[in-house]
C-alpha cells in the first residue's frame, strides 16, 4: 500500500517583521486553511533588562527607563514608580503636583487610546483612522514637550513630585520656507495663552474629534463584522487570565483601580468607567472611545482646579528633591543637598512597597524592595501587556488569520512592556 | 478630423498595399495603450493626491510641481530595481506571472469604445470577450502565489482564486440584465441602447440600479482593491501573492490592478453610465465632444475607487465569500427574471 501523504499544518511566522504585530512580536501561527489552530506569541525579541538595569542605578536615574518600557503612555509609567519610591520614603506629594500627575495621565491615557484605535483600525484595513488620531496625537505631543521638553520619553514626574510646573507659555510656530504666515497664525491661534490654555482648547475641540471617529468605525458594517464575536473573553476568564483595564471591562468586570484604590486626587474628580457587555473587540473598542471621553472630563477637571491654585509642585525634603537653583547658590545646606543628591542619590528606607496605577493598558505596577541604599535591590515590574498576550492563543483559536490582527490590535500590545 | 484620417488611409494603402491593414492597426494599438499607460501613471498620482487630502495631508509635492513628475520618478526608480528571484522559485513561471497578469488588462481594452465609433475592434460579441479577459488576469495572480513558494504569497493566492470564482458570477448575471436590456453584445450598441431623448434618464443605471451597484462592487473586489484587497492584505499577509516581486516585476502587478481598475471604469461608464453621451442632449451639454464625457464618467467611477480605499476597512476573506454567494448571486438571479418580466410589460421605457 503506498504511503499516504502526511497532511500537516500550515505553519507561518506573523512577525517580527510584519507590518501588523506592533513591534517586534513573533506570533507563530498554526493554520488549518485560514483557520488559526493554535497562535504561539513569542516574546523577548525587546527585552532590555529594565529591572537588573535598576539594580545598578541610582532611584533617581531609573526613572527615565520607566519611559522607554510603555513608549506610547510613558508618564503612566513613570507614576508607578514614583508612587512606589514615594511609598517607600513616606514622601508627602503637593496637591498640586498631584493634580498635574492625574492630568498628564488622562492625556497619556488619551494619548495611549488615540494610538490604539488608529493601529486597531489599520489593522483592519480602515488606513484613514490612523492619520486622524495622529493628527490629535501630535497636539498631546506638544503638551509633553512644553512640560518636559521632550515628545515621548518625557521623565517629568519625579519621587514627590514633577520636575516643574507648568508652563506659562506655549512654544510658537515660526515662519520658514514651508509654512507661510497664514499657516503660522492658524496654528498658533491655540498656543497664545499658557499650556493650561492650550490643553483646554484641545479639551474643547476633541469630543467632536471622536464623534469623527465614531462616524467612520462604530456603525460601520464591514468594521462590526470584523470585530463583533471576534476574540471574546468571559468576565471570569478575564480574571482568571490576569486581565485588567480596558480589556477586563470590555468583559464586562467592573474594575477601574482609579475608582477601586484611588491614587493621587482621583478620587475628587467626576468620571465614569465604560463597562462592555460581551467581551469582544468591538466592546473593547467602544469601551475605548468612551474611556476618551472621560479622561478628556478629567482633564477638565484638573484645568480647573489647576487654574484656581498655584503652589509648590514638587516636596520640600530636600534628601529626596533637589532645592530651588537660587537657594542652592545662596546657601551652603543647600549646596550640600543638590550635591549630595545628584552625586550619590537619595537614599530610601529598608522595606518593600508595590504600587499599582490604572495605567491606559491596565494595571501597571512596580513592586519595588529597598535595602536602605541609593539604589534598588530589586524592582518588579507588573506590565498589563504580558498576561494580555499570554491569553493570544484563547482569543484566537478558531479564528482566521485576518481575526489575528484585530486580536493583536485590540489587546494594545506594546512590546517595550510586555518584554521589559 | 475624418477627412484627415480617411485621407492617411487612402495614402497608405496606395503606398503599402495589404501590408497596410497592420501597420494601421498597429498604429491605433498605440494611440490606445500609450495615453493607457500615462492613465495609469497619473492615476497613481491622483489616488495618493485623493486620498491624501482625506487623510488631512497633502500626498506627494517634492517632485515637480504639485508632485506632478512623481509617477515619472516612480517608474524609473522601479526600472532600475534588481528583480529578486527567490531561489525556491520556479522561475519560469515566476517571471511569466506578471506578464500573464498584466496582458489581459490590455487586451481587453480592444473592444472598448471610447466615443461614437472610436474603437479598435467593433465586435459583437465584446460582452464576452470582456468576461473572457477580465477572468484571465486572475492566472497571473495565482502562478505569481505559487511560483515564489511562499507561505503569504500562497495564501493570497488562494483568497484571490476564491474571490475571483464567487464575484465572476454576479458580475456575469450583472451583465446579462445588461445585455437584455440593450439586445446587444456590443459595446457600442449597448450605448446606442441608451441613447433617447430621457438624457441621462435613459441610461441604464436606472432600471437595473441593484445590478449597477453589483458590478460596480464586484469589480471592486475583481480588482483586488480595498476593502476587498484581501489578495494582497497588508496587515495579514504582508503583501499576499507580490511579496517576493520586486523591481519592474512588482510594477507590472501594480500596471495590471490599475489598468483593470481603469477598464472597471470604463465598462461601468458604458454599460451603465451612457458611455460618451452627454447627460442632456442639448447644449451646452452636447457642445463638448463624447471622449469628454466617457473620460469624464471614468473619472467619476475611478474617484469611487480611491474614496472607498480612503473610508472602510478591509473584509476578511469568509465575509466577502459570503456576500458574494449569499447576497449577490440570489439578487443578480432575481433581478434577471424581474428585468425580463418588466421588459415585457409597457412599463418598459429603456
Amino acid at each position: 500500500m503506498p504511503a499516504m501523504a502526511e497532511i500537516r499544518n500550515y505553519t507561518i511566522n506573523f512577525g517580527p517583521q510584519h507590518p501588523a504585530a506592533h513591534g517586534v512580536l513573533r506570533l507563530v501561527l498554526e493554520l488549518d486553511g485560514e483557520v488559526i489552530v493554535r497562535a504561539d506569541p513569542h516574546i523577548g525579541l525587546l527585552h532590555r533588562g529594565t529591572e537588573k538595569l535598576a539594580e545598578t542605578r541610582t532611584w533617581l536615574q531609573t526613572l527615565p527607563y520607566l519611559d522607554r518600557l510603555d513608549y506610547v503612555s510613558m508618564m503612566c509609567n513613570e507614576h508607578a514608580y514614583c508612587l512606589a519610591v514615594e511609598r517607600l520614603l513616606g514622601a508627602e506629594v503637593p496637591l498640586r503636583a498631584q493634580y498635574i500627575r492625574v492630568m498628564m495621565d488622562e492625556v497619556t491615557r488619551i494619548l495611549n487610546h488615540l494610538l490604539n484605535i488608529g493601529t486597531h483600525a489599520l489593522d483592519i484595513g480602515a488606513m484613514t483612522m490612523v492619520l486622524y488620531t495622529f493628527r490629535e496625537r501630535e497636539d498631546l505631543m506638544d503638551v509633553y514637550e512644553a512640560v518636559s521638553g521632550a515628545r515621548l520619553h518625557a521623565a517629568y514626574y519625579r519621587p514627590g513630585g514633577v520636575y516643574r510646573d507648568l508652563p506659562d507659555r506655549m512654544p510658537q510656530y515660526v515662519q520658514n520656507k514651508f509654512k507661510n504666515a497664514e499657516t503660522v497664525k492658524r496654528l498658533n491661534e491655540a498656543r497664545q495663552g499658557s499650556l493650561l490654555d492650550f490643553i483646554e482648547d484641545f479639551t474643547n475641540r476633541f469630543p467632536a474629534y471622536v464623534d469623527e471617529y465614531e462616524t467612520l468605525l462604530t456603525d460601520n458594517r464591514i468594521w462590526k463584522q470584523r470585530t463583533v464575536g471576534v476574540g471574546v473573553v468571559s468576565p471570569e476568564r478575564a480574571l482568571a487570565l490576569g486581565f485588567t483595564g480596558p480589556m477586563l471591562r470590555g468583559s464586562g468586570v467592573e474594575w477601574d483601580l482609579r475608582k477601586k484604590q484611588p491614587y493621587e486626587v482621583y478620587d475628587r474628580m467626576e468620571f465614569d468607567v465604560p463597562v462592555g457587555v460581551n467581551g469582544d473587540c468591538y466592546d473593547r473598542y467602544l469601551v475605548r472611545i468612551e474611556e476618551m471621553r472621560q479622561a478628556n472630563r478629567i482633564v477638565k477637571q484638573c484645568i480647573d482646579w489647576l487654574r484656581m491654585n498655584p503652589g509648590p509642585v514638587i516636596t520640600d525634603n530636600h534628601k529626596v528633591a533637589p532645592p530651588p537653583r537660587e537657594k542652592m547658590k545662596a546657601g551652603m545646606e543647600e549646596l550640600i543637598h543638590h550635591f549630595k543628591l545628584f552625586t550619590e542619590g537619595m537614599h530610601v528606607p529598608p522595606g518593600e512597597a508595590y504600587a499599582a496605577i490604572e495605567h491606559p493598558k491596565g494595571e501597571f505596577g512596580v513592586y519595588a524592595i529597598s535595602d536602605g541604599g541609593n539604589k534598588p535591590y530589586r524592582i518588579k515590574l507588573r506590565s498589563p501587556g504580558f498576561p494580555h498576550l499570554a491569553a493570544t492563543d484563547e482569543m484566537a483559536k478558531g479564528h482566521m488569520i485576518a481575526d489575528a490582527t484585530a486580536i493583536i490590535g485590540t489587546i494594545d500590545l506594546v512590546l517595550g512592556d510586555t518584554d521589559r | 478630423m475624418m477627412e484627415l484620417l480617411q485621407a492617411i488611409e487612402q495614402m497608405g494603402q496606395s503606398l503599402l498595399g495589404v501590408a497596410w491593414v497592420p501597420v494601421w492597426t498597429l498604429v491605433k494599438i498605440v494611440a490606445i495603450v500609450a495615453p493607457l499607460m500615462i492613465g495609469i501613471a497619473y492615476l497613481t498620482l491622483a489616488e495618493r493626491k485623493v486620498i491624501g487630502y482625506m487623510q488631512v495631508r497633502i500626498g506627494p509635492n517634492r517632485v515637480g510641481y504639485y508632485g506632478l513628475l512623481q509617477p515619472l520618478a516612480d517608474g524609473i526608480k522601479l526600472m532600475f530595481k534588481e528583480i529578486i528571484i527567490p531561489t525556491g522559485s520556479n522561475r519560469f513561471l515566476f517571471v511569466v506571472a506578471p506578464v500573464l497578469a498584466l496582458m489581459p488588462a490590455l487586451a481587453a481594452w480592444a473592444v472598448v469604445p471610447f466615443a461614437d465609433g472610436m474603437v479598435l475592434a467593433n465586435v459583437n460579441a465584446g460582452l464576452l470577450y470582456i468576461l473572457a479577459m477580465t477572468s484571465l488576469g486572475v492566472y497571473g495572480i495565482i502562478i505569481a502565489g505559487w511560483a515564489s513558494n511562499s507561505k503569504y504569497a500562497f495564501l493570497g493566492a488562494m483568497r484571490s482564486a476564491a474571490q475571483i470564482v464567487s464575484y465572476e458570477i454576479a458580475m456575469g448575471f450583472a451583465l446579462v440584465c445588461v445585455l437584455m436590456a440593450a439586445q446587444s453584445m456590443n459595446l457600442g450598441d449597448i450605448v446606442h441602447g441608451q441613447q433617447g431623448k430621457a438624457g441621462l434618464f435613459g441610461w441604464y443605471f436606472i432600471p437595473l440600479f441593484p445590478m449597477f451597484l453589483v458590478y460596480l462592487i464586484a469589480g471592486v473586489a475583481e480588482t483586488n482593491r480595498a476593502p476587498f484587497d484581501m489578495a494582497e492584505g497588508e496587515s495579514e499577509i504582508v503583501a499576499g501573492f507580490h511579496v517576493e516581486y520586486s523591481g519592474m516585476a512588482f510594477a507590472l502587478f501594480f500596471l495590471a490592478e490599475y489598468a483593470n481598475m481603469i477598464l472597471i471604469a470604463a465598462l461601468t461608464s458604458i454599460m451603465f453610465l451612457g458611455g460618451w453621451l452627454p447627460p442632456f442632449d442639448v447644449a451646452p451639454f452636447n457642445w463638448l465632444p463624447g471622449l469628454f464625457w466617457m473620460l469624464a464618467k471614468m473619472s467619476f467611477v475611478l474617484f469611487l475607487f480611491l474614496w472607498f480605499r480612503a473610508t472602510f476597512p478591509r473584509y476578511r476573506y469568509d465575509q466577502l465569500m459570503r456576500l458574494g454567494w449569499k447576497v449577490f448571486i440570489p439578487l443578480t438571479l432575481i433581478w434577471v427574471v424581474v428585468v425580463g418580466a418588466w421588459m415585457q410589460t409597457r412599463f418598459w421605457l429603456w
